[in-house]
């Protein structure tokens, strides 16, 4: 089995992970800038992040024969304070021109708020100007439904922005078709507890198809699982798809999405 | 074969009804603790609840309203974000 990890948070995992990630079949793991667990106190925090992202991490793969790829961005937990995140934004550039780096991500919304709002729509611009990928991160729980439809409308009020360059991510039954009916490339995140499971993973793909769509598994400080991907594949297969099938949603897709950057090859 | 006729073949019943019936059982121990406990008017498990009448619905999309039923109905952005964790459930409703 090969596979595509289109969105783990390395930077918070052991080096035994990307271990267990190659020797799952993993071909090249994609990390998208997040929120560290705590805010970060001045503009310097987040150039030391965006400089692991983009310098040591791809060195910490390369040792384990894994390409490691970057989104860069202020992840939308940090965005209330719009003077921190305008420092923040005007740094952002010089590491989007890495070599790895991919797109403007993870973006999106928290709680749904006005300044989140605004900074959101900071890097929406900053992406159409470059004409770079969006990865956009999607609110938790009761926040996601409003959170979701916020984000298609800031998307689609950038009218340089093609739908099929965006991936929203962390969709659920109740999200899924909101983007996608608009042309968006959706992901859904397998995580314990608060997002979605193997089994409804594989549900949502047996209603929705496999058309537009990838899995991951968001590993970070949490609790999560790395090998997530290859435990859904597994699900798919206990339920009888196709080796085809399969090899589409956790290799082919994400590799079609991720190849609209140059940056990105196998 | 498409995934219809795929679904049609796998049965999902010898896959799922222990794991489901496990979790079903969880749920009904969580309702008595909670009650036992006093703690059965927190908005949480009152809109958990509220969630479980979408089981009876005839249409298979029930995992989707059970989502629906704990979201934020909303649709303007709130002026400023109370924090940052979610909780599960909207309590908007039960607010004053």
């Amino acid at each position: 089995m090969r596979y595509v990890e289109p969105h783990a948070h390395m930077v918070s995992r052991t080096t035994d992970d990307y271990i267990k990630l190659v020797q799952a079949g993993c071909e090249a793991v994609c990390e998208p800038a997040f929120w560290a667990g705590f805010d970060r106190s001045s503009v310097k925090g987040f150039f030391d992040y965006f400089s692991q992202l983009t310098k040591y991490e791809p060195a910490r793969a390369a040792k384990f024969g894994l390409p490691h790829f970057c989104w860069i961005c202020l992840n939308p937990k940090e965005s209330e304070d719009i003077k921190l995140a305008e420092d923040v934004l005007e740094i952002m550039p010089e590491f989007l021109d890495s070599p790895t780096c991919l797109g403007v991500g993870e973006i999106g919304l928290n709680k749904n708020s006005k300044n989140e709002l605004e900074i959101l729509e900071r890097h929406i611009e900053i992406a159409a100007q470059r004409d770079e990928l969006i990865l956009v991160h999607t609110p938790h729980l009761e926040d996601k439904l409003k959170g979701t439809k916020l984000i298609v409308d800031a998307i689609l009020n950038q009218p340089s922005i093609r739908p099929e360059r965006v991936i929203i991510d962390h969709v659920e039954e109740h999200t899924i078709s909101i983007p996608r009916d608009k042309g968006f490339w959706v992901g859904m995140t397998l995580y314990p507890v608060s997002k979605c499971s193997p089994q409804r993973a594989a549900d949502m793909l047996e209603v929705y198809g496999t058309e537009r769509i990838w899995m991951n598994s968001a590993c970070d400080w949490g609790i999560s699982n790395p090998l997530a991907v290859p435990e859904a594949a597994f699900e798919l297969r206990r339920r009888g798809q196709t080796r085809e099938m399969i090899d589409k949603v956790i290799y082919q897709n994400p590799r079609t999405f991720l190849s609209q950057s140059p940056k990105f090859t196998l | 074969m498409n995934n219809t006729e795929n679904q049609q073949l796998v049965d999902f019943v010898e896959l799922g009804f222990m794991d489901a019936r496990c979790k079903l059982i969880d749920v009904a121990a969580f309702l008595d603790r909670t009650q036992r406990a006093g703690q059965a008017d927190d908005y949480r498990v009152r809109e958990l609840k509220k969630a479980i009448t979408c089981l009876d619905a005839d249409n298979p999309e029930r995992a989707k309203q059970v989502l629906l039923s704990l979201s934020d109905p909303t649709e303007e952005p709130i002026a400023i974000a109370p924090g940052k964790g979610a909780a599960g459930a909207w309590e908007g409703s039960h607010s004053s």
